[in-house]
């Protein structure tokens, strides 16, 4: 496929790999924010193609894998009631909450629906108005302009039975935590290409200016990645700490101005609790006036809740790059894709089960010959 | 892709993945038009990908082999 194939191909990838080892002198450590390209980067091996002292660090860039266990219990307690069809993206379905998942909830009577977009689950609203119909809006950035859409259609046309559980995060947030722990050893990022896409880059400015750190834009196939690998080291090499964009084929400086302008319309940045990290100020989009009438936790006056994870599962040392998935213990035991413990090994984005996938039965696919 | 029509914020369009067609909305991406590709996310296409810059990623493996070569050869 055009854009794609290209993107792919082995001769480059070498070349970019050896064109990195001449210019590191030294071991850096550097974070890919986004989820997708840590399943690129294990699916194709980049890691293995990469010189010795660059360490890839897996970032916490997969939204169903941050979502919090406070946030699950109330959609599956959502979900159990008989008036409601519960709508969510495939890979929220098998995530545990403290005790179930929300399959079990299906399997137990409730109408738990998979939708594609969260336009789908307007529809439904629309041609089930007996019923009332709870979206549960996970993602980052990439994914609210979608939401943001879903809300204003559902405002517009008037569909009183439409709610949303909003769970969004947003990406600079986040790196500003992991960049203020004593225990990061980030020196360079990896930017989420797609985020940027709708956000911009500036954003990413006063990050790389406050913390002395480059932040490179970068897309997801082997070569964006071998690519942002390579400027960030030669930024490191040369002492500079900038934003650049390897993306500029699909993210732009100032991002998609339609886009964050419903998105200003329709949210407003609050507090929100990271599973694995814990709550981070400013790092969440929730509903604002008037659009707040869509929030289903208040619809269904949902008590506030505070809930202890499960001791057996660290993802959340996965999630901020301290381990990677296969030194947990449970990785590949208690904890597999079928019987997942924690988030980050059932979504596509989450990093255990990118290395379940590629790593645990079969040597990493290589780049296209 | 191509575009089916609408208004503003209802456009939505054909998109070819591979052979999979899709329906997209093109809300966000108001001057999109028939050939364009474009970066689609849980039904929304979010950017048109930029022709020019395209080919960037294999122009910079380029001219950084031929700014170490002169690196290393010295004045």
């Amino acid at each position: 496929m055009k854009f794609l194939d290209e993107y792919r191909d082995a001769g480059m990838a070498r070349e970019y790999a050896r064109q990195i080892a001449r210019v590191t002198t030294r071991p850096r450590a550097i974070m890919e924010v986004c989820g997708g390209q840590t399943h690129a980067i294990v699916k194709f091996g980049i890691d293995a193609l990469l010189p010795q002292d660059i360490t890839l660090i897996h970032g916490p860039g997969c939204p169903v894998c941050v979502t919090p266990i406070e946030l699950i219990d109330k959609a599956i307690e959502i979900a159990s009631r008989p008036d409601v069809i519960f709508c969510s993206f495939g890979d929220m379905l098998r995530v545990p909450g403290s005790g179930a998942d929300l399959l079990s909830a299906k399997a137990g009577g409730g109408d738990v629906r998979m939708v594609y977009s969260p336009l789908d689950a307007v529809k439904i609203a629309a041609e089930n108005p007996a019923k009332e119909v709870v979206f549960f809006a996970v993602g980052f950035e990439t994914t609210a302009p979608a939401t943001a859409m879903a809300a204003h259609q559902a405002a517009e046309r008037g569909i009183k039975n439409f709610s949303m559980l909003v769970a969004h995060v947003l990406v600079p947030p986040a790196m500003e935590a992991l960049l203020a722990s004593p225990e990061c050893r980030v020196q360079g990022f990896l930017g989420a290409g797609h985020v940027c896409a709708v956000m911009g880059c500036r954003e990413y400015e006063p990050i790389a200016a406050k913390y002395r750190v480059p932040i490179v834009v970068t897309g997801f196939e082997p070569l964006d990645i071998l690519q942002g690998v390579l400027m960030c080291v030669r930024q490191l090499e040369e002492g500079r700490a900038e934003v650049e964009n390897q993306y500029a084929r699909v993210a732009r400086q100032d991002g998609n101005e339609h886009a964050r302008e419903l998105i200003r319309r329709v949210f407003q940045v609050v507090p929100r609790k990271w599973r694995g990290i814990g709550e981070i100020p400013r790092s969440g989009l929730g509903l604002r006036s008037p659009y707040e009438a869509l929030d289903a936790e208040k619809r269904f006056g949902l008590a506030e809740r505070n809930t202890a994870e499960s001791a057996e599962c660290l993802s959340g040392l996965v999630l901020q790059g301290r381990i990677k998935p296969a030194e947990c213990p449970a990785f590949g035991r208690g904890c597999t894709p079928e019987h997942p413990l924690g988030a980050p090994m059932v979504s596509s984005e989450g990093a255990c089960a990118a290395y379940y996938r590629y790593r645990s039965r079969e040597p990493a696919q290589d780049v296209q010959p | 892709m191509s575009v089916s029509g609408g208004e503003t914020l209802a456009r939505t369009g054909k998109v070819d993945f591979g052979g999979v067609l899709k329906d997209v909305n093109l809300a966000y991406v108001p001057e999109a038009k028939a050939g364009d590709y474009v970066i689609v996310h849980v039904g929304f296409a979010l950017s048109i990908v930029d022709e020019s810059e395209a080919n960037k990623v294999f122009e910079y493996l380029r001219q950084m082999g031929e700014l170490l070569e002169l690196k290393e050869r010295g004045p």
